[in-house]
């Protein structure tokens, strides 16, 4: 049951209000971010676009508690992100969120499943389970038959799913992802757009930066940023 | 959109009736043509004047099966063996719209492209969903072909944009300046003196 309707959706996973971010201070002060407001619900994929320095990364990293606002407030999960002390906010980012990046920073000397176990065993997981929560997330992306095989061995299209489980393997629902179908051919592209797609409608937040209309498309609700402020969004239309 | 040549390539099937053939030619092209039944009577008259199609015997219900003839078949060869040309097909208007944008004094040209990137993308979305569903082979392949398109056309939204911002005399701040809330409208009167 995938009812995505206003009335059941209850407090947005992600939060932004009126969020500015400044790099540097003075004269060099850049504003990367001014006054951005976006919430991203429980079942939501929401895609960002716009020109390179339109701050879509800076917007990114705040969602997922990389960063910190100079203004303005961002909730993750709940928790106030400006407000966290440092061991609480890298507490937060390991329980709740996860990333997937182009460049895909899978361990190279471990297989995919023992890639995804890896978060898990860091929080303090026994390995059995993490062992059994990596193959479940490997098999909700499509990609259980390359569970034994080491990075090099698997497609890109493979690894970015490898990638993904990783991402969400445990209880997170927040999903962050900065152009992952990057490096990637249209259907290995596809398979990934897919998989976040998945996320989001099996209960996850996602949020997308691409710079692809076709994979913005999958999307709920497709934000443009132009100049650190939102320009316009697009949402699709109600389902039929 | 030729519907003739679609009609003929449906009843090298087999024989069909009007009402049969409007039914098959919106589900090949995903309902993204639709047709009325009208257009396809029509269609179909003027294809037995030209000796393309042959109609049966009617039947007890008045209905009346249309066949391809030898010539209705070479006919179809050649529609499937000739390229369409750039000429027939219809002007775009939002080629039109930007180029009338952009040499009219005082248009905001950032906000035509805003909206039409903005209108272009729910139709990609709209498109997407539709594939999805998951539809049969012809019907995705027009879908790939109208997701192909919109997609191009986002394309050169931004090509519009960056061409806009290289040449106007008032290129956009700066990131991290002070935005001044009414900008000055581009206009493309930079390269002319």
């Amino acid at each position: 049951m995938t009812d995505l309707s206003a009335e059941t959706a209850d407090e947005p996973v992600i939060s932004l209000t009126k969020v500015s971010r400044v790099h540097g201070s003075g004269a060099a002060a850049v504003e990367a971010l001014k006054g951005v407001s976006l919430d991203v619900a429980a079942g939501e994929l929401v895609a960002v676009m716009g020109p390179s320095g339109s701050g879509k990364s800076t917007l990114l990293n705040l969602a997922g508690g990389l960063d910190r606002p100079t203004s303005g407030r961002v909730v993750v999960e709940g928790a106030d992100v400006g407000a966290l002390p440092p061991k609480r906010l890298a507490e937060m980012r390991r329980r709740h969120v996860g990333y997937v990046f182009q460049d895909l920073n899978l361990i190279p000397s471990l297989t995919a499943v023992e890639n995804v176990m890896l978060p898990r065993e860091l929080d303090g997981v026994r390995t059995g389970r993490a062992r059994s929560e990596a193959s479940h997330a490997l098999a909700e992306m499509g990609v259980a038959e390359v569970a034994g095989r080491f990075p090099d061995e698997i497609s890109g299209g493979q690894r970015q799913r490898v990638a993904i489980a990783r991402a969400m393997v445990g209880v997170r629902r927040v999903l962050l992802a900065d152009e992952p179908t990057g490096a990637l051919d249209t259907p290995a592209g596809d398979d990934v757009i897919q998989a976040l797609r998945a996320r989001a409608d099996s209960g996850s937040a996602v949020l997308l930066v691409t710079h692809e209309p076709r994979y913005a498309a999958w999307a709920d609700r497709v934000v443009f940023l132009r100049d650190g402020e939102i320009a316009d969004s697009a949402a699709a239309q109600a389902s039929v | 959109m030729s519907i003739r040549h679609g009609l003929l390539a449906l009843l090298t099937q087999g024989p069909r009736y009007g009402y049969q053939l409007r039914v098959e030619f919106e589900a090949s092209t995903g309902a993204t043509w639709p047709l009325n039944i009208g257009q396809v009577y029509t269609t179909l008259s003027r294809m037995e004047r030209d000796g393309l199609v042959a109609p049966g015997e009617q039947d007890d219900q008045g209905r009346v099966v249309y066949a391809i003839t030898d010539e209705g078949r070479s006919e179809l060869s050649r529609w499937f063996g000739t390229p369409i040309a750039q000429a027939d097909r219809p002007r775009d208007e939002l080629v039109i719209k930007l180029a009338m944008a952009v040499t009219a004094p005082g248009v905001e040209v950032r906000q035509v492209v805003q909206a039409q990137r903005s209108a272009t993308m729910r139709t990609l979305q709209s498109l997407t969903r539709a594939k999805r569903a998951e539809p049969g082979t012809a019907q995705r392949l027009v879908l790939d072909s109208m997701i192909f398109q919109a997609e191009a056309e986002q394309r050169w939204l931004d090509h519009c944009e960056s061409v806009l911002a290289a040449t106007s005399p008032s290129a956009p701040p700066p990131a991290g300046a002070p935005s001044s809330p009414a900008r000055p409208s581009r206009t493309a009167h930079s390269s002319q003196e």
